[in-house]
């Protein structure tokens, strides 16, 4: 029982910085002392200072505001594509287990299929041939994403099938739109929230990955791993330029895998 | 022997799929590849101009006919002629994955050299200090994206000491750090995975039973490892995926003359058969590597076998 309250703890503690994590991202515009994207000649790759705490990069930019702007870009992504394959994995999987049958068959099939192939060497030639965009990157990663969630889902869904709750409501005349509804998919939310959770630091890397190698956003646009490729050109001038979005992207992804792991341990005792 | 033919036309099943899937990607990539070309090389675009580039590129054909000839060309070793320069695919794709493969096998020797001895001691020795250390060390591999631990290894050995030359050359010293920028990430994965492995191996009664009559630890070790060969295969081809993708990223950071650097190039300049190639290739190689593990971990497990056969004698 302690160690259940400690496991508790240590998940408030982290999805604290978490939360914190995503606020100062939220909230960038005001907590950003300089406009991220203002270029000034007369302060070049200066050091770390009170008006500039990060320092500055190649083009004068303030690195402070433009890693709270990128963060922006980096997590948002992140949040909406793992939102996004949440919704429709779950949907796929719930439907597919409770009426089984050929589509069933068909879409399971599909996705074996997918996972067969190396997801970021497919995700990197689509990114690539999209050309550039935050879109084209999630899209690149999004191919494949929705199908960890879609088999939890199913088959959750199919042993909960058996239960004699469901076929209580089956008995009761309930709608098969109701049972999935308020049966089932409450009974999924955990496992399934506990998946997007450790799905987060890699979708993480891999949009910050896309980025980094030049097609994922483009250019001005403030991204963690757009950042360290620019800046590494010009390291041994400025590596703060590389040393402060490095840090935001080893934090970010360290506390979110913690989290993820923490609350996947709390589950299983 | 059934199973064997079944396995074998699974496999031929993926890759036809993975080749349509490549095509697709090609014909519905926006942008005209005629055009492309004729841009790329500097010709000044008109209709007539592009219509006879089209016809002789076979665009104006229909999509399964056009489909069908790549793949039969494909088949012989023909992966069509880059848009950039006009030379052949295939060799260009040979060589740089040549390169490739030189990286990868190093950095999984390396990885292998790094994760076996030290899960071994991080399971025999569980919750220790060391144990901590080495979980620390592998939650952080794991939680690191590679671009960043190679730029962070660059700066400091090639510009802060100027251990290592910036871009590897083909020499050994200029192979090390690349390929442990490659390593550190998968031993972070291997590391957690073969602990829990081991620690699974030391919980059986063989273990207990050993511990009890007085066997030296070194031939525990050893029933250890032996017992776990076919689990290790499994969780090192796991890792081939990475290893593909992170190499992508390093040959291009440290200019590594291998496939992955070679795609990166071929992005940045549309050239759309490169790209196609790449796509192809590396999930040929994926696909296989993943089948030939399958094989082998039913041949060193007994165990294995039984499960899944066992499972189709249910299915």
């Amino acid at each position: 029982m302690t160690k259940r309250k400690q496991l508790l703890i240590r998940i408030i503690i982290c999805a604290t910085v978490a939360g914190l994590i995503v606020l100062a991202t939220m909230f960038a515009s005001f907590l950003a002392p300089n406009d991220p994207y203002a270029t000034s000649a007369a302060a070049i790759r200066q050091t770390p200072s009170a008006q500039y705490p990060f320092g500055t990069d190649n083009l004068g930019r303030c690195i402070f505001s433009r890693v709270l702007y990128g963060g922006r870009t980096t997590i948002g992504a992140t949040f909406l594509l793992v939102a996004i394959s949440f919704v429709v994995g779950t949907l796929i999987g719930m439907l597919c287990g409770y009426f089984g049958g050929i589509a069933d068959r068909l879409l399971m099939r599909i996705a074996d299929v997918a996972l067969a192939f190396p997801q970021m060497v497919i995700a990197i030639a689509v990114a690539g041939i999209l050309g550039g965009g935050i879109f084209g990157a999630m899209l690149a990663l999004g191919i494949t994403m929705w199908i960890s969630f879609a088999r939890l889902a199913r088959s959750h869904t199919y042993s909960m099938k058996n239960q004699s709750y469901i076929s209580a409501a089956i008995l009761a005349g309930k709608s098969n739109w109701y049972i999935i509804t308020r049966h089932i998919f409450p009974n999924l939310l955990a496992p399934l929230l506990t998946n997007g959770l450790t799905q987060i630091g890699v979708t993480m890397v891999g949009i910050s990955g896309l980025s980094f190698l030049g097609i994922g956003v483009t250019p001005p646009t403030a991204e963690w791993g757009a950042m360290i490729n620019e800046a590494r050109a010009y390291i041994q001038l400025s590596p703060w330029a590389v040393f402060f979005p490095g840090l935001a992207i080893a934090v970010t992804i360290i506390v979110f895998n913690e989290l993820g792991d923490l609350v996947m341990d709390y589950r299983e005792m | 022997m059934k199973r064997t033919v079944k396995r074998v036309l699974e496999l031929i099943v993926i890759l036809m799929i993975l080749s349509f899937f490549t095509f697709l990607l090609m014909y519905l990539a926006p942008g005209d590849p005629a055009e492309k070309r004729l841009v790329s090389q500097g010709v000044v675009v008109t209709k007539e101009v592009l219509d006879a580039e089209r016809e002789r590129l076979g665009l104006m054909k229909p999509f399964f006919i056009r489909y069908g000839e790549w793949l039969f060309g494909v088949c012989r070793g023909d992966f069509g002629v880059s848009f950039k320069d006009d030379m052949p695919v295939g060799p260009k794709l040979l060589a740089g994955l040549a390169n490739t493969l030189q990286l990868a096998g190093a950095s999984m020797l390396l990885s292998l050299l790094i994760s076996i001895p030290l899960s071994i001691v991080a399971a025999f020795r569980k919750n220790s200090i060391a144990d901590h250390i080495i979980k620390l060390f592998a939650f952080l591999g794991n939680s690191l994206p590679n671009f960043l631990i190679s730029v962070i290894l660059m700066y400091f050995f090639c510009i802060h000491t100027k251990l290592f030359p910036i871009i590897a050359t083909g020499s050994l010293q200029g192979l090390l750090l690349p390929a442990l920028s490659l390593s550190i990430p998968i031993s972070g994965r291997f590391l957690r995975q073969m602990r829990q492995e081991f620690l699974m191996q030391i919980s059986q009664d063989y273990i207990t039973g050993m511990c009890n009559r007085g066997v030296k630890r070194r031939y525990i070790v050893g029933n250890v490892l032996y017992n776990s060969t076919a689990h290790v295969l499994n969780i090192v081809a796991l890792q081939v995926g990475s290893l593909m993708t992170g190499s992508v990223v390093i040959e291009t950071i440290f200019r590594w003359p291998g496939i992955g650097k070679l795609v990166m190039d071929s992005i940045t300049a549309r050239d759309y058969p490169v790209i196609m190639g790449f796509v192809l290739v590396m999930g040929t190689v994926y696909v296989v590597i993943n089948q030939l593990v399958d094989v082998c971990m039913g041949c060193l497990d007994p165990r294995i076998r039984m499960e899944s056969e066992g499972h189709h004698d249910k299915a």
